[in-house]
């Protein structure tokens, strides 16, 4: 092939932007893993959750989250028959040390773990203006940290608050559902430190997960669910109170 | 506890978005609006607002010229901002950013200031010695002919531009409204009208800052001020203003009688923490005051004296009722939860990257940009070496 000075300045460009692609690399080799046979999720058994704060620890320390940012977190709710839609919920540092104890007044009392509901139709991943935000053929919405513009429109597009500004890499930082953990065979922080199995990771494409038969006789919601998020975090037994 | 009323979700609490990205929507609005005002000469005729159509090219450019500067001080990774242009995302609203505002600068703004100085920069290139004759030189980018026909095609062309200028600047303002209307996560945002309302409050606050940028030129020059002119601007800014405050209207009465399920927070909002800002600021002063007292001008016979005063304080007025609505657009739409359970502060930083310091900084400098434009390209009609605007056909001169 015969190149000349004009078709060699004018690949040139179109080269750079290549070589830059070519630099990034293929992915880190996860063996015995196929991202296309898994679908992942999260169910939080509300009953369950003791507001120990065990998983909001586990997380930071998995994860390096740094101080006064959540990956996830727990709130308690107080609902009174009296004002059932205007809740009184607190979560101390994100519940991570636990809870104060309950008051003697009237209403009930439960805990809501709180975490990235790895939306299938995210509006995060919708807005970003370069793409550095996806959902994996396996369903978790991640951040490509090293493409992450930090304009933070992910964030105020977010309905539930899981994402934040990383305070020192400026951008943009959520939680991953331990990608780093599932794809290796291993469960999430959150969960495995979970005391009381309030959290379970769930595999919706394997039919041996145990969250078929649970989805078939519990009453599961998931939040916000007018926001149309294709939100996969399923609450069970949630109160129409928590928001 | 941190400035916090109720609960808000322990990522709430620091606001992300900050004073800049008040000014962001700010800046783009008053080019938008300078353009417009351009337009009304040179595509729809009106000859009265002739003396501001220079004036006005070089209001929006030097204020399109600072509009980035805010969004790159704000993000995280400015070096990276360069993959909206390689990289966009098709799905974002963000993304075409990048694009529309080279568009609107290059395409628009820049191309159509260049055809219509072009002789005077010739000219000037011809007259002038030294570095600016070399500057000028540069600045015919080569095309030297002045010609009568070529002239006629300068003109020509430049009615095209301006005609496709004027979708571009309603692009370019009507989708910084989109960027936020279209967050469904926050009700204080998520509304069709707000790329319109952003729009016709582009409209008000670009038209009444040239107003206000010739009236203090001219004053500056010591020459009187062209009355039928600022006339005219104000009625139009009159009529637009009123149009804005109608959709501004719609969009407040709609959501009250709706009252969906974010109405108990956001109203308790409005009533506190946005209270000065909305409430007072934009509504009252920055709102009803400048349209009585414009309709007044509309409707009696005052002096010019008073005409003036009226326009000036008006003007004014306006500004720090555009700038309030942007306050509240990107602030209040930050103070609440989304869990409508809590209520935040935004605690402005002072010299920081995203603090006040920088935002008087950038509010200052296209100013400095404009004083230098003028002084390279002068918009006064008697510094004109070649053609009157709002004729239909430029003059060659003989040289």
């Amino acid at each position: 092939m015969n190149i000349n000075r004009r078709h060699f300045l004018v690949m040139l460009p179109a080269a750079a932007i290549a070589w830059k692609y070519l630099q990034a690399g293929t992915p880190e080799a996860s063996p015995n893993y196929t991202m296309s046979e898994h679908w992942w999720s999260m169910l939080i058994d509300i009953p369950k959750c003791i507001g120990c704060g065990n998983c909001v620890r586990a997380c930071a320390a998995e994860n390096d989250v740094p101080d006064g940012h959540f990956r996830t977190w727990v709130e308690r709710y107080h609902v009174t028959d009296y004002d059932m839609v205007n809740p009184e919920v607190i979560s101390p540092d994100g519940g991570k040390e636990g809870f104060p104890a309950v008051g003697e007044d009237a209403g009930k009392y439960f805990f809501v773990p709180k975490m990235c509901n790895q939306c299938a139709d995210s509006p995060c991943t919708q807005v970003c203006p370069v793409g550095a935000t996806f959902v994996t053929p396996d369903g978790v919405v991640l951040v490509d940290q090293s493409y992450c513009l930090g304009c933070a429109y992910c964030v105020q597009a977010c309905p539930y608050g899981c994402r934040y500004i990383h305070p020192e890499k400026k951008v943009a930082d959520k939680c991953t559902l331990c990608y780093h953990r599932i794809t290796k065979g291993l469960t999430t922080a959150c969960v495995e430190n979970c005391p009381t199995g309030a959290r379970q990771l769930c595999d919706l494409k394997n039919p041996n997960d145990p969250i078929h038969a649970f989805l078939k006789t519990h009453h599961v919601q998931v939040l916000k669910p007018q926001m149309a998020t294709g939100a996969k975090v399923f609450y069970n037994e949630l109160d129409g109170s928590v928001r | 506890m941190n400035g916090v009323q109720g609960y808000m979700y322990p990522n709430e609490i620091g606001l992300i978005w900050s004073v800049l990205i008040v000014l962001y929507p700010y800046i783009t609005g008053l080019v938008a609006g300078a353009f417009i005002l351009a337009s009304l000469v040179r595509v729809f005729n009106v000859k009265a607002v002739a003396p501001t159509y220079r004036l006005a090219l070089l209001t929006a450019l030097s204020f399109l010229i600072v509009a980035p500067l805010p969004l790159q001080l704000h993000l995280g990774h400015p070096e990276r901002s360069p993959e909206m242009y390689f990289t966009p995302h098709a799905t974002s609203a963000m993304a075409m950013f990048g694009y529309v505002y080279l568009w609107y600068l290059m395409a628009v703004l820049v191309f159509e200031i260049w055809l219509d100085y072009r002789q005077d920069i010739v000219l000037f290139s011809r007259s002038t010695t030294g570095w600016k004759r070399i500057l000028y030189k540069i600045m015919t980018l080569g095309s030297d002919n002045i010609s009568e026909r070529s002239l006629a095609i300068d003109h020509k062309v430049s009615w095209i531009v301006t005609v496709v200028g004027i979708p571009s600047a309603f692009i370019l303002h009507g989708y910084v409204g989109f960027i936020f209307g279209s967050i469904k996560a926050n009700p204080w945002w998520n509304s069709p009208l707000m790329p319109v309302v952003f729009i016709f409050s582009a409209m008000v606050s670009g038209i009444a800052a040239v107003m206000l940028i010739y009236m203090a030129t001219t004053k500056w020059r010591k020459l009187p001020i062209d009355m039928p002119c600022v006339d005219t601007i104000a009625m139009y800014l009159f009529y637009v203003f009123i149009l804005d405050f109608s959709l501004e209207m719609l969009d407040l009465i709609h959501r009250i009688y709706e009252a969906d399920e974010s109405f108990r927070s956001l109203d308790f909002m409005v009533h506190t923490k946005l209270f000065v800002s909305q409430i007072v600021l934009q509504l009252i002063v920055g709102t009803a005051i400048p349209i009585i007292m414009l309709g007044i001008t509309q409707v009696t016979k005052l002096p010019a004296m008073v005409r003036r005063r009226i326009y000036i304080i008006a003007g004014c007025l306006v500004q720090v009722g555009i700038f309030s609505m942007r306050w509240n657009v990107v602030i209040g739409g930050q103070l609440f939860s989304k869990s409508f359970l809590g209520y935040t502060t935004y605690k402005m930083a002072m010299a920081t990257k995203e603090g006040l310091v920088a935002a008087i900084i950038l509010s200052i400098l296209p100013f400095v940009i404009l004083a230098v434009l003028v002084k390279l390209l002068p918009p006064w009609h008697e510094e004109m070496l070649g053609h009157d605007v709002a004729d239909s056909k430029p003059q060659a001169l003989e040289v």
